[in-house]
């Protein structure tokens, strides 16, 4: 009796996974977001991102439902992997988006080439090293990378606030050292030196002794802070007096720093920055979205306006959609349609146009901008300058571009020319 | 101490230089060599300072959970939750009163009900069996880490101190000389960091003159040494229980209100300040004040000054320090064997 009963259940068992990977069965997506540890309101607003974008296309793509499966991971690499291994071995999902941060995208580029039969789109994590060196087939990226962001912020600072002398901090890891080579090659070929380096484990809290260390003599600080690092820092660098021109990274005057509760916040007004959105831009497409989104969440569970994690996770969910409507929601040839038609995939994305290069990496437009407080003394980004179409290579020759070196704490040295 | 100085006469000659040096390091103008091999005078003497106010927070949650294992033989693994819990607490109470004071004594209070809950509900029904109270505090860490994000969400908290507190202040001692006028810089520090430091001292001394000098001390000194031995006198044992516990949970939710105020308040704080008050009590000795209020001190200065010289490895020092002392005084600096 009890092995019939076995083998009856796990014939169900067998045939219940049996119908999951039918056509015409839900589709199931997996979600990978940092909703823990120092990068949670990033991953929180992430997912907000790709709420939002289903409440704009409705819960049905292809013609299918859309089952999704979220999973938290910590901003480390084996977070990200150990999540993603849950999700395509366990869940069976058929689609992952995510992940969120720089070194956790670079485990997921190196785990989805063992698992072909996914397809991995990128939430908004930015190092350049993920798509950039041995980037995998069914690895694509909708947002462009850290370097990308800083594209227009180096020119800005030099030849506008006449700033020369730059030290940077950041946090000891691959976005931000792809924010600082991307802010680098464009301010020392303007003219300007960086002084020092500093580096932070991420996750630091006590930034005393390092604040104190900041060299005096420079004429501007660039922040490569983020979540509540960002926050720690500015308090307590207020606390200490400090009164630097400051520069900030993209996620450092993110609204996920700008919306944080406390007086922090407000040491970064007027300082210039840069990245893939800037919250006053008047397009109408950018106003349409911000709309949807906070029609999408009632205003205490979400930011005024959203974050650029938010911008990059509905970004890549809108452009999966679009593809599997265009598949109707066929998978059955090994996804093989469907990822031509994301890599073909012109996405008339809210920040501007974005089309994938041969890495499936995006090339998109750039906002710089500067932090500005508005009447209800909320904290927003103001646009100050786009630069559209910047490509991975940031527009210097590719095999200049390769001997330049990859990324890392002292790499790219300050130069005039490369 | 001469005791000391008779029987390990090398020892007491490297301690006396190693002071001797600190001090002139402290209080002297660095001459150019000097700078040039370790720097500035103003970073060496902020990682001091920040090392010793960082030490003053740390001491401030690790004392309660020292004093919780001293008594009760029981790890408390959700005192990281009660610590974020007291930093909520505080946000919600000086946001809105306005008054930054007062977010201390309502944090205290409310975390140590929640702490008498805690033992009451939860540790005297499972008592000497500290394998099971272990399992159960790490399970109320997870809830109640979880109760918080969905209560408070994700964000960042930052309590604003009141104006006369906020800013830095000039200090008496010397950075260095301005090379045009001859002037003498003098060191700027937070305001808010000194008043921390100094509250915890406050802290610190009062529970050691409670401890030695007070009749309840004496109950729970001897209850630390052999809980059986104090109830069979007559001592109403639970009492002291409730009572220490509810101490020890305060002094965290206090904590909470003072990390708000110079980090920031967010989900995983509870996590961070629960391995570095293990840490603390670890390297300072399980139970013992004084152990605590040493342990926190040395893992302070260490993130600190970790943090300046040698960024990339300042986590491990931290860990360095542990197996060090593990390995050569296994009961921890201030423990009894």
């Amino acid at each position: 009796m009890k092995k019939h009963l076995l083998a009856a259940v796990s014939a169900a068992a067998f045939l219940s996974t049996g119908a999951a990977f039918a056509a015409d069965g839900p589709l199931k997506v997996g979600v990978l977001a940092t909703l823990e540890g120092t990068y949670t309101v990033l991953g929180e607003d992430g997912v907000r991102g790709l709420r939002t974008a289903m409440a704009v296309r409705g819960p049905k793509a292809g013609g299918r439902d859309i089952e999704l499966i979220i999973q938290s991971t910590d901003a480390s690499p084996d977070s990200a992997v150990r999540g993603a291994r849950k999700l395509v071995e366990q869940d069976k999902v058929d689609l992952v988006i995510g992940p969120l941060s720089g070194s956790e995208g670079i485990a997921i580029r190196d785990y989805s080439k063992t698992q072909p039969q996914v397809t991995f789109l990128n939430g908004i994590s930015g190092a350049q090293e993920t798509t950039y060196v041995t980037p995998s087939d069914n690895f694509f990226r909708f947002n462009t990378d850290g370097a990308q962001w800083s594209a227009g912020l180096g020119d800005y600072v030099f030849n506008e606030k006449g700033w020369e002398t730059v030290a940077t901090i950041g946090e000891d890891y691959s976005f931000i050292y792809t924010q600082v080579f991307g802010f680098a090659l464009e301010y020392c070929q303007a003219g300007g030196e960086i002084t020092e380096r500093f580096w932070v484990p991420l996750g630091t809290k006590d930034f005393g002794s390092i604040i104190a260390s900041l060299p005096d003599d420079v004429d501007a600080i660039y922040l490569g802070l983020g979540g509540g690092d960002a926050v720690n820092f500015l308090n307590q660098y207020q606390q200490a007096g400090g009164d630097a021109n400051l520069i900030g990274g993209s996620i450092m005057v993110d609204g996920t720093v700008l919306n944080s509760k406390g007086d922090a916040k407000n040491a970064l007004i007027g300082t210039p920055s840069a990245g893939p959105q800037a919250d006053t831009w008047d397009d109408e497409n950018w106003k349409t979205y911000v709309k949807a989104y906070q029609d999408a969440f009632p205003p205490d569970q979400r930011f005024p306006s959203p974050s650029l994690l938010a911008t990059g996770y509905y970004n890549a969910t809108t452009a999966a959609m679009t593809c599997l409507d265009e598949v109707g929601g066929d998978l059955s040839d090994g996804h093989a349609k469907f990822r031509s038609c994301l890599a073909n995939l012109e996405l008339d994305a809210p920040n501007g146009k974005i089309t994938l290069d041969g890495n499936r990496q995006a090339v998109g437009a750039n906002f710089v901008s500067e932090v500005a407080e508005q009447d209800d003394g909320t904290l927003v980004t103001k646009l100050v300058a786009i630069k559209e179409n910047v490509p991975q290579t940031l527009g210097i020759d590719p095999e200049v571009f390769a001997k330049i070196g990859l990324p890392s704490r002292e790499t790219p040295e300050c130069k005039s020319s490369y | 101490m001469r005791d000391f100085a008779s029987r390990h006469p090398v020892w007491t000659v490297i301690i006396l230089l190693a002071v001797a040096v600190f001090i002139w390091l402290i209080f002297a103008q660095w001459p150019k060599e000097l700078v040039d091999v370790i720097g500035r005078k103003k970073v060496f003497l902020n990682a001091v300072f920040n090392g010793i106010t960082l030490g003053g927070l740390y001491f401030l949650v690790a004392s309660g959970f020292t004093l919780i294992f001293g008594l009760m033989r029981n790890v408390n693994l959700a005192h990281g939750s009660l610590y974020l819990l007291g930093g909520y607490i505080g946000y919600f109470v000086a946001s809105s009163t306005g008054f930054w004071l007062l977010a201390f004594p309502v944090a205290f209070v409310l975390v140590a009900i929640v702490g008498i809950f805690m033992q009451i509900f939860i540790f005297r029904r499972m008592e000497g069996q500290d394998l099971r109270q272990t399992l159960v505090t790490i399970g109320i860490s997870i809830v109640m880490a979880d109760l918080m994000l969905w209560g408070f969400g994700g964000d960042f908290y930052n309590i604003s101190p009141p104006s006369w507190l906020s800013g830095p202040m000039e200090t008496l001692f010397v950075t260095g000389v301005k090379r045009s006028s001859g002037e003498l810089i003098y060191l700027k520090y937070p305001v808010v960091r000194v008043v921390i430091f100094l509250a915890s001292v406050v802290i610190g001394v009062a529970m050691w003159l409670i401890l030695n000098r007070t009749q309840i001390g004496m109950m729970i000194r001897a209850g630390v040494d052999d809980r059986d031995m104090l109830s069979a006198t007559g001592a109403r044992i639970q009492l002291v229980f409730v009572g220490v516990f509810a101490f020890g949970a305060g002094l965290a939710g206090i904590a909470g209100v003072v990390g708000g105020t110079f980090q920031s308040v967010a989900p995983g704080e509870d996590i961070r300040f629960l391995l570095a008050s293990l840490v603390v009590v670890i390297v300072g000795g399980m139970g013992s004040i004084t152990g605590a209020a040493l342990g926190a001190l040395l893992i302070g200065l260490a993130e600190q000054f970790g943090s300046v010289y040698f960024p990339t490895y300042a986590v491990v020092l931290t860990f360095l320090i542990m197996v060090l002392v593990l390995a050569f005084r296994p009961q921890g600096l201030m423990g009894r064997s």
